[in-house]
């Protein structure tokens, strides 16, 4: 079984009197481990596909599920919660919060769980050792450069060890040595730490860091052909249906 | 808890912003608690009196005084166990701009009507026995400097004239309501000055019976009522109370003012949690993404306006109580016993609760229902 599961989902949006409709029926499954990256031209619904997967919106019609749980059918606080557990976000912006340190941005989702402090603080350096950025703790999101933000900003997202890591963008705000070393890390991720990736972008550098490519156009996802490591989606267990 | 660090950092977040907004919420609870201070103050001096002292005055008005030979029929009337009298003098001293009060009494008998006034036994006998003795409340000493024994001289603004005294006695009172800050000297001699008028301001009486009040005010007001000098009588308390109804419309307007810079507070720290709120639209939206729930951001924000709004009342209803406790201050003689009441702080802490919840409530529901997908794609 897929660790995502979209079923013949619908999505609109009402813009005016206007209705626009961004995917109409897109089935997708992505297994578990697999790095998988969505292009696509402004406007292809690629960035709706992955807060379809967070639960940060929900679909018209059909199903969005993720390790087992019916997404779009939790309620808003249900969704909090398991959002908290299951999905790390990586914005392109980075999103860091100015006033807290490195330190405080990563320990952010552990604040929600359980865990003692001498826990999260363990969590916290593990994340940020793991990032690169472990002398870096104390400083400040303006006392670090952009390509350190969004380093900060993926051990944020993988410091609570979530099922799947999400990214928008990531490298879109980047000079090309900062995406370099970001997109070695979310490589890393993936291969040894296992983790599953789903990252949205503009770029084929970036795409190519991925074991599958697929392309949103006006809301059909097409296998993508252009990047070589497509082929590594078959065995990923990739399957896309429209 | 685990929270804390972050709501704070937030409030660092302007620090100048965060400071202003706070000294605001201090300012306005300290004039709060320091007009509801009026406000109780003249509300305790009105409750003062004893039910076994009864006030006679002049029945045309405080202002107009009685002839001293009423002293004896008034110790005749049954049910009456002492008498004493006492008048407004109206003295002051260096360049006067430090009010006291001043009375001219009957040492002996005012002392005995009033345990309340506490004077050692030995200053007390000194003061009785010399003609031109004073009798000095305890702070009035420390606020001149002076020493028992001193002579000190009090220009009459009633009765013109140098007058000078040696303080012989100093009294502590029991009660707040007294004032710890009146200066008194033998009535004799004010009348051996002014070539005996023989004129007393009020009366003071000490009954048996307390119960007997009414009858004996009743009789006393009967005998006097056609003499040239009629006289009205009534408790203490009610002597009291009267001087309070004269205040009574400051109370209210005291109250008034209060409450209208407690709301003007309120609307001033409103729209700055409003606007903290907005400009951390997006910041909301991305702790939404990592799974702070809405109930964990409303309390956020609440804990936000909290933390401004309690400080603010720390640093406004405990400076109001330990700047009037330090100073002792008195309204320059006027609202003796001036103290932030227990009352007072209850109240100013149910204010600082309203304007908490007022402050924070709207920023915190607009936090709780932010979409985030709108608010994310607004901001990026």
């Amino acid at each position: 079984m897929a660790l995502v599961e979209i079923r013949d989902v619908y999505k609109s949006f009402q813009r005016d009197t206007q209705r626009i409709d961004v995917f109409s029926g897109i089935t997708l499954d992505v297994d578990a481990g697999a790095f998988l990256a969505l292009m696509g031209p402004s406007g292809s619904g690629k960035s709706t596909l992955l807060n379809l997967i967070a639960g940060l919106d929900r679909p018209t019609k059909g199903e969005v599920r993720v390790a087992g749980s019916v997404v779009s059918a939790m309620s808003p606080g249900e969704l909090a919660s398991w959002r908290a557990r299951h999905i790390g976000f990586v914005f392109q912006q980075f999103n860091l919060l100015p006033v807290l340190t490195a330190y405080q941005n990563v320990e952010l989702p552990l604040l929600l769980t359980r865990l003692s402090k001498r826990e999260r603080e363990e969590r916290v350096k593990l994340a940020l050792g793991v990032v690169g950025l472990d002398d870096r703790m104390s400083h400040y999101p303006r006392q670090l450069s952009g390509g350190q933000e969004q380093r900060v900003s993926i051990a944020r997202a993988i410091v609570a060890d979530p099922t799947v890591i999400l990214l928008d963008e990531p490298t879109g705000q980047l000079d090309g040595k900062s995406s370099q070393e970001v997109l070695a890390l979310l490589r890393r991720l993936n291969t040894e730490f296992k983790k599953t990736i789903v990252i949205v972008t503009h770029d084929a550098h970036a795409a190519e860091q991925a074991t599958t490519v697929l392309h949103l156009e006006k809301g059909d996802l097409i296998r993508g052909s252009a990047v070589p490591s497509l082929r590594a989606s078959e065995s990923a267990g990739l399957g896309v249906a429209r | 808890m685990k929270f804390l660090p972050l709501v704070l950092a937030n409030l660092g977040r302007h620090k100048r912003r965060t400071i202003l907004t706070i000294t605001s919420v201090a300012l306005a609870l300290f004039l709060f608690a320091s007009l509801q201070t009026v406000v109780t103050t003249i509300a305790s001096a009105s409750k003062f009196g004893s039910a076994r002292r009864l006030v006679a005055t002049n029945a045309t008005g405080i202002v107009f005084t009685l002839p001293i030979a009423y002293a004896n029929r008034l110790q005749a009337v049954k049910g009456v166990e002492g008498v004493t009298w006492a008048n407004w003098f109206g003295g002051r001293y260096g360049d006067g701009r430090r009010f006291f009060a001043t009375f001219a009494i009957e040492p002996k008998s005012y002392l005995d009507l009033y345990p309340e006034m506490v004077v050692p036994a030995e200053q007390k006998e000194a003061f009785i026995r010399e003609r031109t003795g004073a009798l000095v409340g305890k702070r009035l000493m420390e606020v001149f400097g002076w020493k028992l024994g001193q002579n000190v001289t009090l220009q009459g603004t009633i009765f013109p004239g140098d007058w000078t005294f040696t303080i012989r006695g100093v009294y502590t009172p029991t009660n707040p309501a007294i004032g710890d800050d009146a200066f008194m000297f033998h009535h004799d001699y004010m009348e051996e000055r002014l070539n005996r008028p023989g004129i007393a301001g009020w009366y003071i009486l000490r009954i048996e019976r307390p119960d007997a009040a009414p009858t004996i005010a009743k009789t006393i007001d009967d005998q006097f009522r056609n003499s040239p000098y009629p006289t009205k009588t009534g408790t203490e308390q009610a002597f009291n109370a009267s001087f309070a109804t004269m205040w009574g419309n400051v109370s209210l307007l005291m109250g008034t003012i209060g409450m209208a810079v407690v709301f003007a507070i309120l609307l001033v720290t409103a729209n700055a949690m409003m606007m903290g709120a907005r400009e951390r639209t997006r910041e909301v939206a991305v702790l939404k993404t990592i799974g702070f729930g809405d109930r964990t951001l409303f309390g956020m924000v609440m804990l936000e306006a909290g933390v401004i709004a309690i400080t603010g009342a720390v640093l406004g209803l405990g400076g109001a109580k330990l700047l009037y406790k330090s100073t002792h201050f008195n309204g320059g003689g006027f609202l003796p016993g001036f103290d932030v009441a227990p009352s007072t702080l209850a109240l100013g802490s149910a204010v600082t609760l309203v304007l908490m919840l007022a402050s924070g409530l709207v920023p915190a529901v607009r936090a709780a229902r932010l979409p985030v997908v709108s608010a994310l794609r607004q901001v990026g």
